[in-house]
């Protein structure tokens, strides 16, 4: 196995490791970096307990081959707050009891804040698209949906809190009911 | 490896065991989406999925050719997973290959030969199985300009969770002739067999007919014998048939409308 030399920033730290080409972005956070916040739940890049973002994109740590942030800045849910002063979001997430047993919320906190960057006011299908992939073991959707909600609005990032609650919900019935997808287009 | 999204899962779960992987990243040319002086589209096989949803060039050419793309999976995984990569991993569930195939895109493919192309409808020979070989790489897919009078469609069954793979899909385009009658048409659907599958019965039974209801559900219960689909967590075999005649005759519909 060859060992490839990899050169990046965590959270705005520099770090260089020595790693061996088959090593996952998701083991060299948590066993090499030390960052263990973020979770490994799945590892097929399913549940979204290993959100990271790699130069501001949302990708599944699990899925990505480490050399392939050679260069590149890495964010984990310890590099949301800073000089100790959480994100709106984060403390959105505290004040309205964003999780239960916790284990998601690294997750979910990364996933929302992407959500955030790209759609700083989003509107319900963009809420959907982004957070269905975030899945939540306890069903604390309710405290979730109040987290991006609140942080969205709170932060005054827009739309009335009920909506972007509502949406959030419609989106968890989406996934546990029938429903299809659809596209038309007319010329 | 491209995006690495498939490649990952598969060498994680024991079914692929590269003595070596070569990354395309770092190669330049190989991403980018624009539309061609004729008026088609060029999608660089690196270009990754939320590229595709986020470039108005993909959207002015084709609304429903976006929407496969954001049809795929998570927004994490359309970051990751490219257009070539997709194309190569010959899913017969993925969304995007039946859409392409709708649109007659082809594909090139770049070896130490030279340069060929490829219909992305023929790309395909059986289930994770392509006519690549092994020293090939696609490079870029184009799709033709769209006749003007030509309506697109893709509709993705999803009974189960909204980032599953399809139950059963269905990509088709229409043209309308001045007459009103159908003058060509184009169905391609997905997850049921061990390729993308084009309903050709189906199209020979529209194409110069005038599209009325009862011509859209006659042509589409010919879909059937078309399809062949696996037993699955997702349905039986014959559940699946009978859905890809129901939502073949949707897409008819909503092209017709």
């Amino acid at each position: 196995m060859s060992t490839h030399r990899l050169r990046f920033t965590l959270n705005g730290t520099p770090r260089e490791l020595e790693i061996a080409a088959d090593r996952l972005l998701i083991d060299v956070i948590r066993d090499d970096c030390g960052a263990t916040g973020t979770k490994l739940g799945c590892g097929v890049g399913i549940c979204g307990t290993c959100s990271v973002l790699v130069d501001g994109e949302l990708v599944s740590a699990c899925l990505v081959p480490a050399v392939f942030v050679d260069g590149r800045s890495l964010t984990t849910v310890e590099g949301l707050a800073q000089d100790g002063e959480l994100t709106p979001l984060q403390d959105a997430f505290i004040r309205d009891g964003g999780f239960q047993c916790g284990i998601c919320t690294p997750g979910q906190l990364i996933a929302a804040t992407a959500l955030l960057r790209e759609h700083p006011r989003p509107d319900g299908r963009e809420i959907r698209d982004w957070m269905m992939g975030n899945l939540c073991r306890c069903t604390g959707y309710y405290g979730i949906e109040r987290g991006p909600g609140g942080g969205a609005v709170g932060g005054g990032l827009g739309g009335s809190a009920p909506q972007v609650c509502r949406e959030l919900r419609l989106s968890r019935a989406a996934l546990a009911g029938r429903r299809a997808r659809s596209s038309h287009a007319v010329r | 490896m491209a995006g690495g999204t498939a490649t990952v899962l598969l060498m994680r779960q024991g079914l692929l065991r590269p003595a070596h992987v070569v990354s395309l990243r770092t190669i330049d040319g190989l991403s980018g989406i624009a539309r061609t002086p004729q008026g088609g589209l060029r999608i660089g096989a690196m270009a990754t999925h939320r590229a595709v949803e986020r470039s108005d060039a993909a959207r002015g050419y084709s609304p429903a050719l976006v929407d496969a793309f954001a049809s795929v999976a998570t927004v994490r995984i359309r970051n990751q997973a490219t257009v070539g990569g997709n194309l190569a991993h010959a899913d017969p569930a993925q969304d995007p290959p039946p859409m392409l195939a709708a649109l007659n895109a082809t594909i090139t493919v770049r070896s130490p030969r030279g340069e060929r192309t490829e219909a992305v409808e023929t790309l395909a020979v059986d289930h994770f199985t392509t006519s690549l070989s092994h020293d090939e790489v696609i490079t870029s897919v184009l799709l033709p300009p769209i006749l003007p009078g030509t309506r697109e469609v893709y509709l993705k069954f999803l009974p189960q969770t909204a980032d599953d793979y399809a139950t059963v899909s269905v990509a088709a385009t229409l043209r309308f002739a001045d007459d009103a009658t159908v003058a060509d048409v184009r169905i391609v659907l997905g997850a049921v067999g061990p390729t993308t599958i084009r309903a050709k019965r189906v199209e020979d039974a529209l194409r110069g007919a005038r599209p009325t209801p009862e011509r859209i559900r006659d042509a589409a219960a010919l879909v059937r014998d078309e399809v062949d689909p696996l037993d699955d967590l997702r349905g039986s075999a014959d559940y699946k048939r009978e859905m890809a005649r129901v939502w073949t005759e949707r897409a008819l519909a909503a092209l017709t409308r």
